[in-house]
């Protein structure tokens, strides 16, 4: 049987708007991932512990708060440091346009503004973790 | 993209050593069906059988995942290390699942002394997943003193976890159905200790009388089945005297369920849970039936094995070809399903 792909959907940080961390995680569902929501306000420890207890393929971070900066950074050193590296790191939210360069040389992959396609999405996933 | 794979010796030395990163690829191994999977159980297989396995079913909403929570901090607190297996169900549609058993439990975040899983059906109808097992197993080799598996939502008939887990929880709350539903088949007789979650609403005493009711009744008369093996029940038990006639749960192999209250979202009730939990495994050792339960699981699960490699071996034999044609002639009418598993089996 093929491994299913598992995702982990956080809400790093304090905003508490989880809406778009709920449709993608629903749209990835129905694209046939395994989805572990881990529900608001966590911190990057909580976020980077539950991706190795999952064993995800994949981690999403949705941030509404402007905090990402801070909190992607912090993300993906822990699952560096947790031996995680192959972990493949989307960011939702709203992330200006300055600040995508800085957060794909961190590692971020793939970042998802507000009206971004969740079919979009769901295929960014398939194509990176199929072929990685 | 996994880079760097580990044998699966590998991944159980590592989950054994306290790896925590080989044991949750170690799981992830183990929910796919492979010759690797199989692999990794020879090598578990004889390090598990230390860990308290305990069950936690119940209605959707009922409050199982806060109550998974609030007993692994309480398990902890007496320091012992905790594994959690949360079930949610896989959509028969996309294949795709939401898990979000984590959300109630973030106060286990940061202790090394829990680990967290979880675990969609894939398919399977009975609450549990098929490789909850022997996730359960994993954790077990790897030395959590307690595993807590969550099942799904289950309403009345999803029974897998009485023959994972040595002590069930079954969780009820107020406001879910009368006292008919509280003496159906199916989840209730599974219950080693019943919890009245959410105690603190209104009908919860209502609901603590009827599970009450439902445990005075009894069972069938001078024979009982729990889970699964018809016990004895002597003619004249002490209780017996009741207007019914019928002995009370009590006779059946030594153990009157508990009627736990909680309010697990503030953590009210644990204490007595895990008292309960604790009086049930030290029952499960005194009175023999833990072994007993531990050799049906055995062949539960052995015949659940032979079954499947059976049906493998004779497709092989039979082919592809071979079984289309045969199944073509049951459909068309010409022969029975009995008569041609019959021919296929004989050759």
């Amino acid at each position: 049987m093929d491994r299913k792909i598992r995702v982990l959907i956080a809400k790093p940080g304090l905003d508490g708007h989880d809406r778009g961390a709920k449709v993608i995680a629903r749209a990835l569902r129905d694209a046939g991932m395994e989805v572990i929501y881990t529900g608001l306000r966590q911190t990057p420890e909580m976020v980077a512990e539950a991706a190795l207890q999952e064993d995800v393929d994949v981690v999403g971070l949705s941030i509404l708060s402007g905090a990402h900066m801070t909190l992607v950074p912090r993300v993906v050193d822990l699952l560096k440091q947790k031996g995680l590296d192959d972990v493949l790191v989307f960011v939702g939210g709203i992330i200006p346009d300055e600040d995508v360069a800085p957060l794909k040389a961190l590692g971020v992959r793939g970042i998802f503004g507000p009206g971004a396609n969740t079919t979009e999405v769901a295929r960014f996933i398939v194509e990176q973790v199929g072929s990685a | 993209m996994r880079q760097a794979r580990r044998s699966p010796r590998e991944l159980v030395d590592g989950a054994l050593a306290g790896d925590r990163r080989a044991l949750a690829r170690l799981i992830s191994l183990l929910e796919g069906d492979s010759q690797a999977a199989a692999e990794c159980r020879v090598h578990l297989h004889p390090r598990a059988g230390r860990a308290a396995i305990v069950g936690v079913t119940g209605a959707p909403g009922t409050g199982k995942s806060t109550l998974v929570n609030e007993l692994a901090k309480a398990f902890r607190r007496r320091g012992r290390t905790v594994g959690v297996i949360a079930v949610d169900p896989t959509s028969p549609f996309s294949g795709g699942a939401i898990l979000g058993d984590r959300i109630r439990m973030r106060d286990l975040s940061g202790d090394d002394g829990v680990f967290i899983r979880s675990m969609a059906t894939r398919g399977s109808l009975g609450g549990l997943a098929r490789a909850t097992a022997d996730a359960a197993c994993a954790l077990d080799a790897a030395g959590f003193d307690v595993i807590l598996i969550e099942t799904v939502g289950a309403g009345q008939s999803e029974v897998d976890i009485a023959r994972t887990a040595d002590t069930v929880l079954v969780v009820e709350a107020p406001g879910l159905g009368d006292e008919v539903q509280a003496i159906k088949a199916g989840i209730l007789e599974i219950a080693d200790v019943l919890v009245v979650n959410k105690a603190d609403r209104e009908g919860a005493e209502n609901t603590f009388r009827a599970l009450q009711a439902m445990l005075d009744l009894g069972t069938a008369p001078r024979a009982a089945r729990h889970h699964g093996r018809v016990i004895e029940v002597p003619d004249s038990s002490p209780a017996d005297d009741q207007a019914s006639g019928w002995p009370p749960i009590e006779a059946v192999g030594g153990w009157r369920p508990p009627i736990v209250k909680t309010v697990a979202i503030e953590g009210k009730g644990t204490d007595e849970l895990v008292a309960a939990i604790d009086r049930h495994q030290a029952h499960l050792e005194a009175s023999g039936e833990g072994a007993a339960r531990r050799r049906q699981r055995a062949e539960t699960e052995l015949e659940t094995i032979l079954r499947e490699t059976l049906l493998q071996r004779l497709r092989q034999q039979v082919g592809r070809v071979g079984l289309d044609g045969v199944v073509d002639r049951v459909a068309s009418r010409e022969i029975d399903p009995y008569t041609a598993a019959r021919t296929l089996i004989d050759g």
